[in-house]
């Protein structure tokens, strides 16, 4: 087989443009817009030069350019090679291959590149309308690879002496022929998804800016972190309760606990290593749920105050999160138990956990310290009550927009601003509690969630991000005290879309305004859980529990192996007997209606001999049934004129149909 | 056979007919040679092989990334090459060649093979690729339950009477992924004129009475002097037509002068190598024929007397390129 160095065609050429123009299309949100710019630019150059090839430019230059455009991705990237840079570089490595594309070798190789480009896809989202986005660039490419099987002169040695002619097709036939072979496709492709083991990933180290698009809650509070997480309204969690759900005011989905106080930040505690695990009683009725996580690419997972079982694979921490022995980078789903009624850690704190639970940094918050210390003869509910009373009664403001704070944050927010969100009231609730000398942490997480009526679940989203605060009491452990809701009762209550805050920083989903584009929503969201926990949300585990349950005992990776290639090549073999079966002859309109007479006369032992006409037959027909001789004979001229004469009149064929249906083999 | 003593001292193409042999050909039943399912071969093109690690790289990924979707494509691409392989194979197969014929050329020229191909299976086929060993591929479709001919080139070396090698047959539609082929041979004879070469002048005159047909010395080209019965080999444009419809058999007409111009052409005349005068004797008679006159072939095992009719230059080459 001799194929190389033979050249593309001008159409060839615009089959590959249209097919990479919907790849990059698709890829627009994937990539910074110099690199969809620079492509568009080198394709409309391709495109120039089919007809003038003047313009194609020599080696030389190319190789300038590539060197210039990687150069430029290495420096924009600044050396992180991750996700997004391999993404540039392949993008505009396979623009610019466009341009040095004269051969079917390299025509070729910006096809397979196209494939893979499309495969890239998913890396960056999996929803349902990027993969229905996906479709049309595939159906594009495999257009484009049968018309250079049509057109191609493959196989033909630079030798040979036979004239070049290309075969013309039109792009209509091209298309739909390479639908045909797509949907011919489908039944392995299905057979290979449900049945292909899935091999649990990574394989390999993956780039650290792979999950960069993953959002959630971080481990630190800094002003501002919950309420930009606040304009995010995309879900967090979902959750289906087995029993009744909890009332909204205590659905607080317990995330990190913070401890440690700098300036503006709070943070995980960096001394806790070797705590003994807090205890925990609980009483009262539980609660059983089911949590899917979505991947946010940091290791806690999501509980209710306060769980008792926790998942495979995950620990509780000493003080009660939940943390997996990786960060969650594909949806995860857990079973979990919980109690609204506990005490935790009833027995005195220790020494290190009460300087943990009493540190603020010295020389910061001058007079919020100098309020505290007007507290410290308080017992410790009059201190919280304190606090509570002073943000209830002074007029402090829940808001999405709060100011920016500067030195002294804590005593500019209670003194000056008085406007802040959650973290705001829940970091100086504690800041004051500490300067009082009352135990205390900040719990971040999320609170609430919002029904969704069609799946009877509970979605809790970006947007319910929380903050909040525990004292330790003697007696009583640990005890959650929720500042935010003695400013804005509503928050807790009803959620955020009910809180006292400008509804336009808030994203739609959370709001109330909009029910019937919200209902739409809520459907829609109900289809997206079930392509989360069936499409994608479909690995290892999950296949073998489904395809355990469908057969009816357990399933071991040998069976799924052995299974599939069993279905494999009982699928192959009907899609060859569908592909390979024989054609029969399409008949128009009139001759499946003149099959129908033909049946009807061959039941009394008439059928037209070979390579007799109509008419001849007819006349033949006649003389057998006398009484139907003007039928039959005009039933034979009307057939005549369908099949040979010039019009194509619907009425012609409508006749012939009431006339068939008269016609009888009565004698 | 000449035809592989042609080759046999190219090492590549004598080894390329040693492993073929083994192949299944698709052998002509009548005239008619039809390429059965066993008789088809498939395998990937370079493009599949590409096609195979792309999807492998896919693969790969999905796994690493834990992508669902990623899955998806790479299944749909796999299960594509698939439907392209059922596509690829459905196009060639049952496809019914037939040889129409091939024009004598002279050797070192491309001859032109006509064959015919028929699909009697109701499916359009879509580019068919058909050629002669390493001669240039034509490519056609065919519409479903119709035929559509091929002008395969032959590209010849030397004279004489040679089997038509067997006939390739690919296609690689619909993707170029996959490369089904399958061979035909079918019982065509293909005759190979000598070359025409050789320099040396129009021997002379020679008039031999006893093979002359017509004993008149001085028949020349310039008046019509009568008519004779119409011989087998006498030139079309001499037939007396006018004559020759009054129902009493044809008549060719007979000009006075026309003797002046009959040629002996010898092997034994010319010296040197065989080849080297079998060329001579090629090129005299082409000589002969454009001069219109008539001439007769002397070889040593055959005598063909003197006549100007296309028949008789055909006879005269046959028995040039088969001596």
């Amino acid at each position: 087989m001799r194929t190389k160095s033979k050249l593309v065609n001008a159409a060839q050429i615009k089959w590959l443009l249209v097919s990479l123009g919907a790849i990059l299309t698709t890829h627009s949100l994937n990539l910074p817009l110099w690199v969809i710019g620079v492509s568009v630019l080198l394709g409309a150059w391709r495109f120039i030069a089919i007809t003038k090839p003047i313009f194609m430019p020599n080696r030389w230059l190319l190789v300038m350019l590539s060197l210039i455009l990687g150069l430029i991705i290495v420096l924009s990237f600044k050396g992180q090679f991750g996700r997004d840079a391999s993404l540039s570089l392949l993008v505009i490595m396979t623009a610019l291959k466009l341009l040095e594309t004269k051969a079917l070798r390299d025509y070729m190789l910006c096809i397979m590149l196209g494939f893979f480009l499309v495969g890239n896809l998913f890396l960056f989202n999996q929803s349902m309308p990027t993969f229905g986005f996906s479709i049309a660039p595939m159906l594009l490419l495999i257009a484009t690879l049968l018309n250079t099987s049509l057109n191609n002169q493959y196989g033909i040695s630079e030798s040979g002496n036979s004239k070049q002619k290309s075969i013309k097709q039109d792009g209509l036939f091209i298309l739909q022929f390479s639908g045909m072979l797509l949907l011919q496709s489908l039944p392995i492709m299905l057979v290979l998804f449900v049945l292909f083991p899935r091999i649990p990933g990574p394989l390999w180290g993956i780039p650290q800016d792979a999950y960069s698009g993953m959002t959630g809650l971080s481990d630190n509070l800094q002003f501002g972190n919950i309420s930009q997480l606040t304009k995010n309204s995309s879900i967090a969690f979902r959750v289906q309760f087995q029993g009744a759900i909890p009332p909204k005011n205590q659905l607080y989905w317990r995330g990190p606990v913070l401890w440690h106080q700098e300036e503006h930040s709070w943070l995980m505690a960096s001394d806790n290593i070797g705590l003994p695990a807090e205890h925990l009683t609980v009483s009262g009725p539980a609660t059983h749920y089911t949590i899917t996580l979505e991947p946010h690419n940091r290791p806690w997972l999501l509980l209710l105050d306060m769980p008792t079982n926790l998942p495979s694979n995950t620990k509780h921490t000493h003080d009660y999160s939940a943390v997996a022995n990786e960060p969650v980078r594909s949806r995860m789903r857990y079973e979990a138990v919980s109690y609204e009624q506990y005490k935790l850690e009833e027995q005195p704190l220790n020494e290190r956990e009460s300087i943990m639970a009493l540190q603020i940094t010295e020389g910061e918050n001058p007079r919020t310290r100098a309020l505290a210390q007007t507290w410290l003869a308080y017992t410790p509910t009059e201190k919280i009550n304190s606090a509570l009373k002073m943000f209830r009664e002074q007029n402090f403001v829940y808001t999405l927009k709060p100011p920016l704070l500067s030195k002294d944050p804590v005593d500019q927010f209670l003194f000056g601003t008085k406007r802040g969100f959650c973290e705001h009231y829940a970091t100086s609730f504690v800041y004051l509690m500490r300067a009082a000398g009352l135990p205390a942490r900040i719990v971040t997480g999320y609170q609430g969630g919002e029904l969704n009526p069609n799946g009877n679940y509970l979605m809790v989203r970006q947007s319910d991000a929380h903050a909040w605060a525990e004292v330790w009491l003697q007696g009583q452990g640990w005890v959650r005290i929720d500042p935010t809701a003695a400013v804005s009762p509503a928050r807790i209550e009803q959620g955020i879309g009910d809180a006292d805050v400008e509804r336009d920083e808030l994203p739609l989903m959370a709001r109330h305004d909009f029910p019937l584009l919200k209902k739409a929503l809520l459907n829609l969201d109900n289809i997206n859980n079930g392509w989360n926990q069936w499409v994608l949300g479909y690995d290892d585990k999950k296949q073998l529990a489904f395809l355990s349950k469908v057969s009816g005992k357990d399933i071991s990776a040998t069976d799924l192996v052995v299974g599939m290639i069993v279905t494999l090549l009982i699928v192959m073999a009907a899609t060859a007997f569908f592909v390979l079966k024989k054609t029969t002859i399409a008949l128009n309109a009139a001759e499946k209606i003149y099959a129908n007479y033909l049946k009807k006369l061959q039941a009394i032992g008439l059928q037209p001999n070979i390579g007799e006409g109509a008419l001849d037959f007819g006349n033949r027909a006649a003389l057998a049934l006398p009484v139907q001789k003007t039928l039959i004979l005009d039933i034979a001229s009307h057939y005549n004129a369908l099949q040979y004469g010039q019009s194509k009149k619907v009425d012609l064929v409508n006749e012939l149909a009431m006339l068939i249906k008269q016609f009888n083999t009565k004698r | 056979m000449q035809a592989e003593t042609m080759n046999i001292w190219n090492l590549q193409v004598w080894r390329r007919a040693y492993w073929q042999q083994w192949l299944r050909v698709a052998r002509s039943s009548g005239h008619i040679a039809t390429l059965h399912p066993r008789q088809i071969y498939i395998l990937p093109t370079v493009w599949g092989v590409l096609y195979a690690i792309m999807l492998i790289l896919l693969l790969v990924g999905s796994i690493n990334y834990s992508l669902s979707l990623g899955y998806f494509v790479t299944f749909l691409l796999a299960s594509l090459g698939h439907t392209a392989m059922l596509h690829t194979w459905r196009n060639i197969v049952h496809l019914q060649i037939s040889v129409l014929h091939a024009k004598p050329v002279f050797a070192g020229d491309t001859a032109t093979i006509t064959i015919n191909m028929l699909d009697a299976k109701n499916r359009a086929r879509y580019a068919i690729a058909a050629k002669i060993e390493q001669n240039a591929a034509v490519i056609e479709h065919i519409a479903a339950n119709k035929s559509c001919f091929f002008l395969l080139p032959f590209m010849t070396h030397k004279r004489g009477l040679y089997s038509l090698p067997r006939i390739s047959v690919y296609t690689e539609f619909p993707l170029c992924l996959l490369h089904a082929w399958a061979y035909a041979e079918l019982p065509l004879q293909i005759l190979v004129y000598p070359k025409p070469g050789g320099q040396q002048p129009l021997p002379t005159l020679l008039i031999d009475a006893r093979n002359s047909g017509v004993s008149r010395t001085s028949r020349g080209d310039d008046d019509f002097d009568g008519h004779k019965t119409y011989q087998l080999g006498d030139a079309a444009s001499r037939v007396d037509w006018k004559a020759s419809s009054r129902g009493n058999g044809l008549y060719t007409k007979i000009y006075s002068g026309e003797g002046a111009g009959d040629l002996w052409l010898d092997l034994a005349t010319v010296n040197g190598e065989l080849e080297a005068r079998v060329s001579q004797l090629a090129q005299w008679v082409v000589n002969a024929r454009t001069a219109q006159q008539r001439y007769g072939l002397k070889l040593p095992n055959l005598t063909l007397p003197p006549n100007d009719s296309q028949v008789h230059y055909h006879a005269c080459m046959q028995a040039l390129a088969l001596l």
